[in-house]
C-alpha cells in the first residue's frame, strides 16, 4: 500500500468514523485498543456520554495524525449503564476479552472504587478523568481530574478573602455519598484550622435526584441571616443541582448575598438552566470553556465539529481527558510499547499542555499539576474567571487536614513504591 | 471616546492683524474645535467625573470597590448610567484609547455601540473585540448595588426605591441617614416608606444616641424580617458573647423586642413547613393520581408509569421548541397548550399498551410487574436515543417565574403556587369524569363487576383500553407540571415510581379521595420532619411510618367495603 494512499485516508476528515480511518491504517499494523468505560444510559448517561464522545474524538485526530508507534487506535466502547458492579464486569471484559493496553473511564468514585480492584488484579491501566475527594492513590490508575487541594481548598480560601466576600459563617450542602461526605470532613478541618467553629458551619446531605429544595434553601435563608456574612459550597451532584438552582433563583438568593461555589457544576449541567438569575455563584475547576487561549479555542473548534452541533459545551473532565490522552500518548511513543508497566514508569514527569495555559505534569503520585480557576456562573451560561492559581498546583493524594491521612505518603517510584505509607518500603539504609 | 476641555491660551495667537490669513484660518478651525470639544456648562465637575469613572477600569477589585464609592460620592446623576452599565458588565475600555465607554447593543451580536459615559454621545458600532470589558465579581456588585442605593433613593420607579432603601438597610452608613430622612419626607408608596423606615432606624441603632437607639428598636420591633433579627442579636452580644449595647435600658428594650420577633419568626417557620409540604404533597399527588386508576382502579401494576410522566415533560419540550421557533408570542401559553397535547400523547401511548402488552396478562401480577418493568426501560432508552442522555431545558413562562415574599423571610414561589392549584384542578376533573360521566360508569361497573358488565352490554376490553389510557394521559399532564420543577431527562418518572405507588397504596387502593389524603398527609410529614432530621432520614422516617402502618391496616387510609372488594 503505497504511502500516498495512506496519508489521504489518515489526513481524511475529521468526523469519520475511528474503524473507518483506522481500516485504512490497520493495514499495516494490528491496531491498539482503547477501553471506553463510560456509562452511556441510566442516570449518569448525563455526564459520561460526553466524555465517550470527547474520547472517540480525540483517538480520531491521533489517527489522522499517524497513530501511535506506526499503529491506528481502535476505540473499544462499552456501556456500564451506571450500574456499579456493572462498571468491575466490564472493565474486565475491557482487559480480559478486548485486551485493551489502556481504559479511560468512570465518572462517581463508586464507580472508580468498583473497578480498582479489577485493575489491580489484572494490572491494567485508567484514566480517571474527574475531580474526587482525594485518599488514594493506586498504581493502576492516573488521576487526572482535581484532588481537594486542586479545588475545594483554593475555592473556600478564595471565598474566605476580602474580595471573594470575607465569609465567616459556611454552608455545606452534598449529595448523600462518598466524595462529598470526604470532601466535607476535609472542609470542616480546614475551616476548624482557619478559627471557624462547628456553630458557624452547617452541613446537610441530600439523596441522589433530589428535587424538592424548599427547606432546604429556606433553611440556608434562615441560617446566612445571623449577620456574619455566608457562603454556601456545594457538592450535590448530577441533575439535582438544576432544581436546586433553580429554587435559589425562585426565592431570590443573588450571589451578593450568599455566593455558592460548585465542586460539580460546569457548562454542561448549565446547559438546562436559565443562567440569568444566576449570575455571580461560582465554581473551581481547573478548565473554563470561556478560558481565552488558542489552545482551548483549537479544542472548541475541534469539538463542535466532531460533535456538529454548535450548542455543545466543553468542560472540565473533557480537558483532563485530553491530557491524560495526550500524556498517554506521548508515554506510549516514549516507551516504544503498550505494555502497561513500562507506559507507568514512562507516564512520571510527563509533561501536556494544558488547554488554559501552561503545562501539566504528572506526578510520582499519579496526580496532575494544574491550575486552579475560579469562576462566576455569566448569564450565557459560561464562567467568567474571577480569580486562578499564580502556578500549577500538585495534586495531593491524602489530604494535608485529615490527621489519618496527612501521615501517608503515595509515590510510586523508588524508594516509595508505595500509595498510602508512612515509611518507604525500600527503606534507604544510612551507611 | 470622551471630550477633554481644553481653555484657549495665550499661545493661539487669535488677535493678529488679517494680514496674517493662513493664521486666521487655524484660529477658526481651533475655534470649531473647541465649541465641539467644550460641551455648554462644561466645568471641572466634567473632569472630575470623568477621572472617577476612568478610575473604574484600573487595578484590583479592590481599587475597584473604593472607585465605585468615590465615584457614588460625587453624587452625579450620570453615575446612575455608569454603576448600572458596570452591574450588568456592559462597561468597557477602549483598547486602542483607553478610554471607559458604555456599550449600547448595536445590530450585530459582535459589535456594540460606545456611549460615552461623560457627554452621553453615542459613537459609531465598534467590534466587541476591540473593547476590554471591565471584570466585577460578587464584592464589586455589592458596592455597585449599594451605591445605587444612596443615588436612587429618588428614583420615579416605587421597585427600584424599594430596592434602594432595601441596599441602605444592608450598608448601615450614617452617612446615608440625611438622605434616607429627605426621602422621608415625600414618599408616598407604603412599602418604600416601611423600608425607609427600618433603614433609618437600623442606621440609627448603630450610630444614634440612646434616645434614638430606644426609638429605632421600637420601630424594629414589629419586623419580622430575620435581617432584623440579625441586627438586633449582633446588638446584644458580639461574636464572643460580650454585651455591645451600653446602656441598660436599650439592651432591655432590644432583648424584648427580639424575643417578640424570634416567636413570629417561628409561627412563620411553621407556615413555611406546612406549606412546603402541601407543596410537595401536590406533586406526589400529580404523580399518583393516574397510578390511582390504572393499579388502583384496574389493579395492573404498572411500573411504566413514571414514563408516561416523562412522556408528557417531554411533549412540552417539543411544544416549546417548536413555538420558539414557529410562534414566538405563544411561549406564555406554551404550557396550557401542552396540557391536552401531553393527555393525547400519553393516552395513546398507553392505550397501547394496554392493547398491545397488559391485556394478555389480566390476572397474572407477577408477569405485568416484569413486562411493564421492561416497557419503561424501552421507553427510557428510547427516549434518550431520540433526544440525547443531556437534560433539556422547559423554559417557564413569565407568570410562572418568581415568587411571593411573606414575612420573616418565607418565599413561596409562584411555581409552585401553580402546581398546587393545577393538581386540584386535575383532581376534581378526574372525579367528576368518573362520578359524572357516562364513561366513568361503564369503568365503575366494568371494574366492580366484569361480567355482569359485559351481560348489560358494556365493552370490557375498550372500557379497560380507555380506562387505561385516561390513567396514562393524566401522568402526561402530570409531567407538563413537573417539567417546570425537575430535570426533563430520561430518567425523569424513575424517581416518582415509588413515591407514587406508596401515595396510592397509603392512600387507599381505588379510592381517589385516599390518593388526596395520601399524598398531602405524605408531604406535609415529609416537609415537617425534614427541617429537623434532615431530607434523607425524614424519607426514612416517614417510610418506616407507612410500613408500620400498612401493618395495621391492609387497605390503607380509606379502604373500599363492601362486596366489590371480594370481587
Amino acid at each position: 500500500m503505497s504511502a500516498r494512499v495512506r496519508t489521504a485516508a489518515a489526513a481524511g476528515v475529521v468526523g469519520l468514523a475511528a474503524l473507518v480511518s483506522g481500516a485504512a491504517l490497520a493495514q499495516d499494523a494490528p491496531p491498539i485498543k482503547v477501553g471506553i468505560l463510560h456509562s452511556l444510559s441510566g442516570t449518569m448517561a448525563i455526564s459520561e456520554t460526553t466524555l465517550k464522545d470527547v474520547m472517540l474524538m480525540l483517538i480520531d485526530r491521533q489517527n489522522a495524525a499517524g497513530g501511535v508507534l506506526g499503529r491506528p487506535l481502535e476505540a473499544v466502547v462499552v456501556d456500564p449503564a451506571s450500574n456499579w458492579p456493572l462498571f468491575a464486569e466490564k472493565a474486565r471484559e475491557l482487559i480480559e476479552q478486548d485486551e485493551v493496553a489502556v481504559v479511560f473511564g468512570c465518572w462517581t468514585s463508586v464507580s472508580r472504587k468498583s473497578v480498582l480492584p479489577v485493575f489491580e488484579e489484572l494490572n491494567g491501566l485508567l484514566f480517571y478523568p474527574v475531580q474526587y475527594e482525594g485518599e488514594e492513590s493506586s498504581r493502576n490508575v492516573f488521576y487526572t481530574g482535581a484532588a481537594p487541594n486542586q479545588q475545594a481548598i483554593p475555592a473556600v480560601e478564595y471565598l474566605m478573602s476580602e474580595d471573594g466576600g470575607a465569609a465567616e459563617r459556611w454552608v455545606l450542602l452534598g449529595t448523600d455519598y462518598v466524595y462529598p461526605r470526604t470532601t466535607n470532613k476535609i472542609l470542616r478541618a480546614f475551616l476548624n484550622a482557619n478559627g471557624i467553629t462547628d456553630a458557624d458551619i452547617f452541613e446537610n446531605y441530600t439523596p441522589f435526584g433530589h428535587s424538592d429544595w424548599q427547606t432546604i434553601v429556606g433553611q440556608v435563608k434562615a441560617f446566612a441571616s445571623a449577620g456574619k456574612r455566608t457562603a454556601v459550597v456545594s457538592t450535590i451532584n448530577g441533575d439535582a443541582n438544576v432544581p436546586f438552582y433553580k429554587e435559589l433563583a425562585n426565592q431570590g438568593i443573588s450571589a451578593e448575598d450568599i455566593p455558592v461555589v460548585a465542586f460539580s457544576v460546569g457548562e454542561e449541567e448549565l446547559a438546562g438552566l436559565d443562567t440569568a438569575p444566576l449570575v455571580g455563584h461560582l465554581a473551581a475547576w481547573n478548565y473554563f470553556m470561556s478560558v481565552d487561549t488558542e489552545d482551548n479555542a483549537d479544542f472548541i473548534d475541534a469539538w463542535l465539529d466532531f460533535i456538529g452541533d454548535d450548542a455543545r459545551v466543553t468542560n472540565d473532565p473533557m480537558e483532563a481527558h485530553y491530557i491524560g490522552f495526550n500524556m498517554w500518548v506521548q508515554a506510549v511513543s516514549q516507551a516504544g510499547t503498550t505494555d502497561v508497566d513500562a507506559v507507568r514508569q514512562a507516564m512520571y514527569g510527563q509533561r501536556a499542555r494544558n488547554l488554559t495555559g501552561g503545562v501539566a505534569v504528572m506526578n510520582t503520585n499519579h496526580h496532575l499539576s494544574k491550575p486552579v480557576l475560579i469562576g462566576e456562573i455569566q448569564d450565557d451560561g459560561q464562567f467568567e474567571t474571577v480569580w486562578s492559581t499564580d502556578g500549577v498546583v500538585v495534586g495531593d493524594a491524602w489530604s494535608d487536614y485529615i490527621p489519618e491521612s496527612a501521615k501517608l505518603t503515595a509515590d510510586w517510584t523508588y524508594p516509595w513504591v508505595c500509595g498510602n505509607c508512612e515509611a518507604p518500603r525500600f527503606p534507604v539504609t544510612a551507611e | 471616546m470622551r471630550t477633554v476641555p481644553v481653555r484657549p491660551g495665550p499661545a493661539v495667537p487669535c488677535g493678529l492683524p488679517a494680514a496674517a490669513r493662513p493664521i486666521v484660518r487655524l484660529c477658526l478651525v481651533a475655534l470649531v474645535l473647541l465649541a465641539f470639544a467644550v460641551p455648554a456648562g462644561a466645568t471641572t465637575d466634567d473632569d472630575q467625573f470623568a477621572a472617577a469613572v476612568d478610575a473604574l477600569a484600573l487595578g484590583s477589585y479592590n481599587d475597584r470597590v473604593a472607585a465605585i464609592e468615590a465615584l457614588a460620592a460625587l453624587g452625579d446623576p450620570r453615575a446612575v448610567a455608569v454603576l448600572e452599565a458596570l452591574m450588568a458588565r456592559d462597561l468597557y475600555t477602549r483598547k486602542d484609547t483607553g478610554a471607559v465607554v458604555i456599550g449600547a447593543p448595536a445590530d450585530s451580536r459582535r459589535q456594540v455601540r460606545p456611549v460615552d459615559p461623560v457627554t452621553g454621545t453615542i459613537g459609531e458600532p465598534v467590534r466587541t473585540r476591540s473593547l476590554a470589558k471591565i471584570r466585577v465579581n460578587n464584592r464589586v456588585r455589592r458596592a455597585i448595588r449599594s451605591a445605587l442605593g444612596a443615588l436612587t433613593l429618588a428614583d420615579p420607579e416605587p421597585a427600584r426605591r424599594l430596592d434602594a432603601a432595601q441596599a441602605v438597610f444592608t450598608a448601615r452608613d450614617p452617612d446615608q441617614l440625611v438622605p434616607v430622612r429627605r426621602a422621608l419626607e415625600h414618599e408616598a408608596d407604603p412599602d418604600v416608606r416601611a423600608a425607609l423606615v427600618q433603614a433609618a432606624a437600623a442606621i440609627e441603632l448603630a450610630a444614634g444616641s440612646p434616645a434614638e437607639r430606644l426609638a429605632a428598636i421600637a420601630v424594629l420591633a414589629e419586623s419580622s424580617d430575620p435581617a432584623v433579627q440579625a441586627l438586633l442579636s449582633e446588638r446584644l452580644l458580639d461574636r464572643d458573647g460580650a454585651p455591645v449595647e451600653p446602656d441598660d435600658e436599650v439592651r432591655a428594650a432590644a432583648a424584648d423586642a427580639l424575643d417578640r420577633i424570634e416567636q413570629r419568626i417561628a409561627m412563620w417557620r411553621l407556615v413555611g413547613d406546612v406549606y412546603r409540604g402541601v407543596s410537595l404533597g401536590s406533586v406526589l399527588l400529580l404523580a399518583a393520581i393516574g397510578l390511582a386508576i390504572t393499579f388502583g382502579v384496574m389493579g395492573v401494576i404498572n411500573m411504566a408509569h413514571g414514563e408516561m410522566v416523562m412522556l408528557g415533560a417531554y411533549t412540552t419540550f417539543v411544544l416549546q421548541d417548536a413555538i420558539r421557533t414557529h410562534a414566538p408570542g405563544l411561549f406564555d401559553w406554551s404550557l396550557l397548550i401542552a396540557v391536552p397535547l401531553a393527555f393525547a400523547v400519553a393516552g395513546l401511548v398507553g392505550i397501547a399498551i394496554e392493547r398491545g402488552v397488559i391485556r394478555f396478562l389480566y390476572g397474572r401480577p407477577l408477569e405485568t410487574l416484569l413486562a411493564t418493568w421492561g416497557l419503561s426501560l424501552i421507553l427510557q432508552q428510547a427516549v434518550r436515543t431520540v433526544f440525547g442522555p443531556t437534560n433539556r431545558e422547559v423554559g417557564t413562562p413569565d407568570w410562572m417565574q418568581g415568587a411571593f415574599e411573606t414575612a420573616a423571610g418565607i418565599t413561596l414561589t409562584y411555581n409552585r403556587l401553580v402546581i398546587i392549584v393545577f393538581a386540584l384542578a386535575v383532581f376534581a376533573v378526574l372525579l367528576a369524569v368518573i362520578r359524572k360521566s357516562a364513561f366513568g360508569l361503564e369503568m365503575r361497573a366494568v371494574t366492580q363487576n366484569r361480567r355482569m358488565a359485559s351481560a348489560m352490554g358494556i365493552r370490557t376490553g375498550w372500557v379497560d383500553a380507555l380506562t387505561f389510557g385516561l390513567g396514562s394521559g393524566i401522568a402526561g399532564i402530570a409531567g407538563v407540571a413537573l417539567s417546570q420543577i425537575d430535570n426533563v431527562s430520561p430518567n425523569l418518572g424513575q424517581s416518582y415510581i415509588v413515591d407514587s405507588f406508596m401515595v396510592v397504596v397509603f392512600g387507599g387502593v381505588g379510592n381517589l379521595w385516599g390518593t388526596l389524603a395520601g399524598a398531602l398527609s405524605l408531604g406535609v410529614a415529609n416537609k415537617l420532619l425534614e427541617p429537623t432530621v434532615g431530607p434523607v432520614l425524614g424519607k426514612i422516617l416517614v417510610l418506616v411510618a407507612i410500613i408500620l402502618f400498612i401493618q395495621k391496616r391492609p387497605r390503607g387510609l380509606f379502604a373500599l367495603k363492601g362486596r366489590a372488594v371480594e370481587a
